[in-house]
């Protein structure tokens, strides 16, 4: 993950006395067991689970390569890479933007400012389920609020075709999630020294250039956070689309988490369950690392002494 | 590591001359993200504001009114119907659930933050810390599978504590990353003085460490407490009778229950976010820098 902190002071080691490390070392044991029980330990069972043939409930069977040689052979695998991509970006391109603009917004000092804010962020507080619910039946072809308002562009079969279910799910993402990536992009916009724009006042530069000069550069750090953020969050859109159309209609929305699921819960074959679950942790690792590396250099310093 | 918590009242003593006149330079642009600002506000609000009013509407006049109008005989009906379907008993669930996790969460992470801090050098929390960022890389519900596996192991599946265990463990990374950068600007000097008058790491910790990042201890704690009452995946799979629901899935049975009466549903999805709101209402500052934990700066 990235940061937009300036680099930290490295801890300096004689200060802290390494020979004093042994007395505290004891306290991160708690952390670390547990991380290690339900996250590393299950992290390396579903490579080891993807070798394997069970259903869940009975033994579990070593079986090879069959797995992955059975997932890997199903076109349902490319669809639901590219569907997981599809959303990732759209959702991006949607988001990044409006949060933006939104953050340089929030970052003013309009007096109204308060007022709007506090309705603003009621989205962040809300269950993915609640909002889910919630659109599923805003946006009901007979009983939600297009028939109600006979308004006949509302009153679309919004979940059942795939183009416009595929549009929904981008649209409920932003709605949930544009607060937060605005809120992140106030900090960022906070942050921008005022004599960088002074200086660019006194050498002539317009408003839209500074925008593009100034502004827009020094968000560098800020835009890799959100965006790594919303990409790698984007991986783990379960619960909404879940409830929202159970990635449906066909499998017009089946992203990787909830392929992983149907496989795994709902056919009850763990194997390739577990081949998906793989695929979704490579992706999320290899986009996490690429992500970093557009970073540049010093956001691996500034995750350095942590 | 500054956080948001602490950024706006420095802000505005420090930077009040600067920032009046820097915001006049970003004019332009702030009048157009303010027309985008109170588009999405009409956005969010509609929703809002829809089930809400539809909350206290009866049934039948749902069908037939304007679904924007206010509610012609507000009725308590839908409230009552979903107080009946044992909500208060995951209402109960979900509040275990989140305060099984966030304390012991927060807890742990806080001594690891501290322990990482104070010895650094040592070749055993580097590598602890290590495992964490690592944490931070992956999406976590990934791992459902052998989670799933272990939980039946310890024969603890359909309970609550299934719930919470690897709640604890998905809460670990982050909390550490934060807590951690909070204790390092803890000044060494004042370390150096506590073990002159013979304090132990230990009482250090708590003497400490502890009342100074409080703050931020607070915004770690709200940041997995509503990430835990949110969550859906881990009590979907790791629960199944109807006595163990916590909020989220008892919102979706109720749904896949009650799917015509909206006006049921949508005072199901009021009364399970009303806790939030009201903590909100408490804390709003506290609450949003709880979710931004670590990330804003």
């Amino acid at each position: 993950m990235t940061y937009v902190a300036p680099p930290l002071a490295p801890a300096d080691p004689k200060a802290v006395g390494s020979g004093r490390s042994g007395p505290v070392a004891w306290m991160a044991l708690p952390a670390l067991v547990m991380f290690v029980l339900f996250g590393v330990v299950p992290l390396v069972g579903v490579l080891l689970l993807s070798f394997t043939q069970w259903d869940g409930l009975g033994t579990i069977h070593p079986a090879g390569f069959s797995s992955w040689r059975s997932v890997l052979s199903d076109p349902g695998l490319l669809h639901a890479l590219f569907v997981t991509f599809l959303i990732m970006f759209l959702s991006w391109a949607v988001q990044t933007p409006l949060a933006m603009l939104m953050g340089v917004f929030l970052a003013g000092r309009q007096r109204y400012r308060a007022v709007f804010a506090v309705i603003f962020f009621v989205p962040l507080l809300l269950s993915s389920a609640a909002i889910a619910i919630t659109y599923k039946a805003l946006l009901d072809p007979n009983f939600g609020l297009g028939p109600g308002l006979h308004l006949g562009i509302l009153t679309q079969d919004w979940l059942g075709k795939p183009y416009l279910a595929l549009g929904v799910v981008i649209f409920v993402v932003s709605w949930q999630f544009i607060p937060f990536h605005a809120l992140i992009y106030q900090g960022g916009v906070m942050q921008i020294p005022a004599s960088i724009f002074e200086a660019a006042e006194i050498d002539g530069a317009g408003t839209i250039r500074q925008f593009f000069s100034i502004t827009l550069p020094q968000l560098k750090y800020t835009i890799i956070t959100s965006s790594t953020l919303m990409v790698v969050g984007s991986l783990t859109f379960f619960d909404l689309i879940f409830v929202l159309t159970a990635g449906g209609p066909g499998d017009a929305t089946r992203v990787l988490a909830l392929d992983m699921y149907k496989r795994g819960f709902q056919a009850n074959l763990m194997g390739p369950a577990s081949v998906i679950a793989v695929i979704l942790v490579l992706v999320g690792l290899g986009l996490a690392l690429l992500l970093r590396r557009i970073g540049g250099s010093t956001t691996d310093s500034q995750l350095e002494g942590v | 590591m500054v956080t948001t918590i602490d950024q706006p009242s420095t802000r505005t003593t420090r930077h009040r001359e600067t920032n009046n006149r820097r915001l006049r330079r970003l004019m332009h642009l702030n009048w157009f993200g303010g027309a985008a600002g109170w588009i999405w506000l009409a956005i969010v609000v509609v929703p809002l504001y829809w089930i809400v009013v539809t909350s206290f509407k009866q049934q039948s006049e749902y069908f037939t009114h304007n679904p924007f109008a206010l509610p012609s005989a507000p009725t308590l009906d839908n409230y009552k119907l979903v107080i009946q379907s044992d909500f208060l008993r995951y209402f109960l669930n979900s509040t275990v659930v989140a305060l099984g996790t966030t304390v012991p969460a927060v807890g742990i992470s806080f001594m690891a933050a501290y322990a990482i801090i104070r010895g650094a050098g040592s070749r055993f929390l580097a590598g602890t810390s290590g495992l964490f960022l690592m944490g931070l890389a992956i999406p976590l519900q990934a791992t459902v599978i052998p989670v799933y596996l272990i939980i039946i192991k310890l024969q603890l599946y359909d309970s609550l504590i299934a719930i919470i265990l690897p709640s604890i463990a998905f809460a670990i990374p982050l909390s550490v990353l934060v807590l951690s950068n909070f204790i390092r600007d803890v000044p060494k000097e004042l370390f150096e003085s506590m073990r002159m008058d013979g304090a132990d790491e230990w009482q250090m910790l708590w003497r400490l460490a502890f009342p100074l990042t409080r703050p931020a201890l607070v915004t770690v704690a709200i940041f997995n407490g509503l990430t835990v009452w949110n969550g859906f995946l881990l009590p979907l799979i790791l629960t199944q009778s109807p006595d163990k629901r916590t909020l989220p899935l008892a919102l979706w049975t109720f749904q896949g229950q009650y799917s015509v009466n909206v006006p049921a549903v949508l005072a199901s999805v009021v009364l399970t976010t009303l806790p939030i709101l009201l903590l909100y209402a408490i804390g709003r500052r506290q609450l949003l820098s709880g979710l931004t934990a670590g990330f804003s700066k």
